[in-house]
């Protein structure tokens, strides 16, 4: 495009610094994109009228799934008409979020051809985000995408596209692995993905160890985070080699694990095990002399939700310990039951954490066939109504 | 009553969806409860109703489409731009 772009004093603003900018990027896209130019139009008379010109649109989609499109529309379609049908793909990610460069390449070329060019990867879901596509292009970008392997992720009342940490593809602190569960639960649960059939949004986050680095623990309704049952592994001379590069072990360490647990006389470290919580503070520190023990699975916590207007709610344990080992069918099983109670018993909207807030966690465990376990309690006192069959019956 | 096969109960599911357009929006839940009521829980289960659900979209009669939450409704009428 030869001719030069519209004028947009206020963006123009953002490019300033030497940070990254979002601008510049658009900018590079608008040259050869229209779409990508409209989108500079619309932001800046956004700028002006402090106001967002996009709004939501319900009926947008590919044929047969429920989900993976959010429709958006131009509230100026006269005035930005290369804007007028914004709609945004999410595109399931990579286990992991690994790429060849090649992979990358192609999904860049496919949206290129079919859309405005704009990405962001990855939006907070995990997905690859697509911005920017008409109405019309919708059926045949998905088309190009399933060619090359690639499906639409999770949006509305269904299974969201999961996602996981790194895990052992990098760390060596996974206590499971947290690629392979993803895409077996991705797999496994596809119906359940494109097609809502839920009260509202279900999501699985995967993370390796209690470092919970996909934040699953505030933003997924089922959170499996590794852990581990037995002792800490513990190499004596690392120890008291960061001792003598400068670690102080007593303040550092010591006195900064959160049960207190650990004692340390100068020559070796002794942690009481029946006491750790598994915070992974001690680890963290001293990566090279701790390890995560080697009796390895995961702590299932149900219930998070991170809600724009209302509280944070984070997962609480519901399973202190399950082998994370191909099926997952313990997993699944749990999952299932979930959805088959919440599914039938939730309100519009309702996340399954409020669910439980709302029916009770008593409840809640008698029909999705789960015993009381004391790792249950998120803190002293906070559900004293658990009430167990045996005492009922006595009392009546 | 006798066991409907998946066709008879996605026709009777886009039956009810027709006669709530415009004024209730229901959801994959609301209709597998209105089939196990109409045709009894031993004839069709959430299992059955979840087959019959994916045979009405499929046929393109329903789309799924979302108001803070999915619904399965009608699609747009021609040209009404939607
Ligand atoms: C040696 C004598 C006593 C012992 C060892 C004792 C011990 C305890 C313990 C362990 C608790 C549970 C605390 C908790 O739930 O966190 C408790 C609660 C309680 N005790 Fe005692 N207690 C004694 C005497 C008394 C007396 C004489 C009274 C009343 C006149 C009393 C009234 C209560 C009440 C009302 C609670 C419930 C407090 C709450 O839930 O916040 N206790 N007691
Ligand atoms: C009309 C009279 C009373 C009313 C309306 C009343 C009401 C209440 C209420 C609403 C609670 C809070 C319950 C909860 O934590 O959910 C409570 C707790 C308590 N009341 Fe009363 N109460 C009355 C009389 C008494 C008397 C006469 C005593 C002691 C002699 C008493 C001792 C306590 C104690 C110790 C607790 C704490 C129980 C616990 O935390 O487990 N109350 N009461
Ligand atoms: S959550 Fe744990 S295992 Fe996963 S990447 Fe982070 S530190 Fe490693
Ligand atoms: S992991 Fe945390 S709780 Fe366990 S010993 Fe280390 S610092 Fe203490």
């Amino acid at each position: 495009m030869s001719e030069k772009l519209r004028s947009t004093p206020l963006l123009d603003e953002l490019e300033k610094g030497p940070w990254p900018s979002f601008v510049k990027e658009i900018k590079k896209s608008a040259e050869t994109n229209t779409m990508a130019e409209g989108t500079l139009g619309q932001l800046e008379r956004s700028y002006m009228d402090k106001i967002s010109h996009w709004k939501h649109g319900g009926l947008v989609g590919v044929m047969g799934y429920g989900g993976g499109v959010i429709g958006r529309y131009s509230d100026l379609p006269e005035e930005f008409p290369e804007v007028a049908a914004f709609h945004t793909y999410r595109v399931n990610q990579p286990s992991g979020w690994f790429y060849t460069s090649d992979v990358l390449r192609t999904l860049c070329d496919i949206w290129e051809r079919h859309g405005s060019g704009l990405t962001n990867m990855h939006g907070s879901t995990g997905d690859i985000i697509f911005l920017g596509s008409t109405t019309e292009a919708l059926e045949p970008c998905f088309a190009d995408l399933t060619a090359n392997g690639f499906d639409l992720g999770g949006s509305g009342s269904d299974v969201r596209t999961p996602s996981c940490c790194v895990g052992p593809a990098r760390c060596e602190w996974a206590c499971y692995d947290t690629l392979d569960a993803c895409n077996d639960i991705t797999h496994s649960y596809q119906d359940e993905l494109h097609r809502p059939a839920f009260p509202y949004k279900y999501k699985f986050k995967f993370a390796g160890c209690p470092n919970d680095c996909v934040a699953s623990v505030a933003r997924s309704d089922m959170s499996i985070i590794g852990t581990w049952k037995d002792d800490i592994q513990v190499d004596q001379a690392k120890v008291q080699e960061y001792a003598a590069n400068g670690v102080d072990i007593e303040a550092e360490i010591c006195r900064l694990c959160p049960t207190k647990c650990i004692k340390w006389d100068g020559k070796s470290l002794d942690i009481d095990n029946a006491e750790c919580v598994k915070c992974m503070h001690c680890i963290n520190v001293m990566p090279k002399a701790l390890r995560p023990g080697k009796e390895r699975g995961a702590t299932i916590l149900i219930g998070a939700k991170a809600p724009i207007i209302g509280g944070a709610l984070l997962s609480a344990v519901f399973v202190p310990f399950l082998e994370m080992e191909p099926p997952y069918e313990d997993l699944k099983e749990l999952a299932e039951a979930i959805w088959d109670f919440w599914g039938e018993y939730g309100k519009n909207r309702e996340r399954v954490g409020e669910f439980i807030q709302r029916v009770g966690l008593g409840n809640f465990l008698d029909e999705i066939g789960l015993e009381p376990v004391p790792e249950m309690v998120a803190h002293p006192r906070s559900n004293p109504y658990i009430f167990f069959e045996e005492e009922l019956e006595e009392d009546e | 009553m006798s066991q409907p096969t998946v066709d008879e109960v996605a026709e009777a599911m886009y039956d009810l969806v027709k006669v709530t357009h415009g004024k209730k929006n229901l959801k994959a839940m609301d209709l597998t409860k209105a089939m196990i009521e109409k045709f009894g829980e031993d004839a069709v289960d959430k299992k059955f109703c979840k087959l019959a659900i994916r045979q009405l979209i499929d046929s393109g009669r329903c789309i799924y489409s979302y108001f803070g939450g999915s619904f399965i409704t009608l699609p747009p009428e021609e040209g009404s731009g939607g």
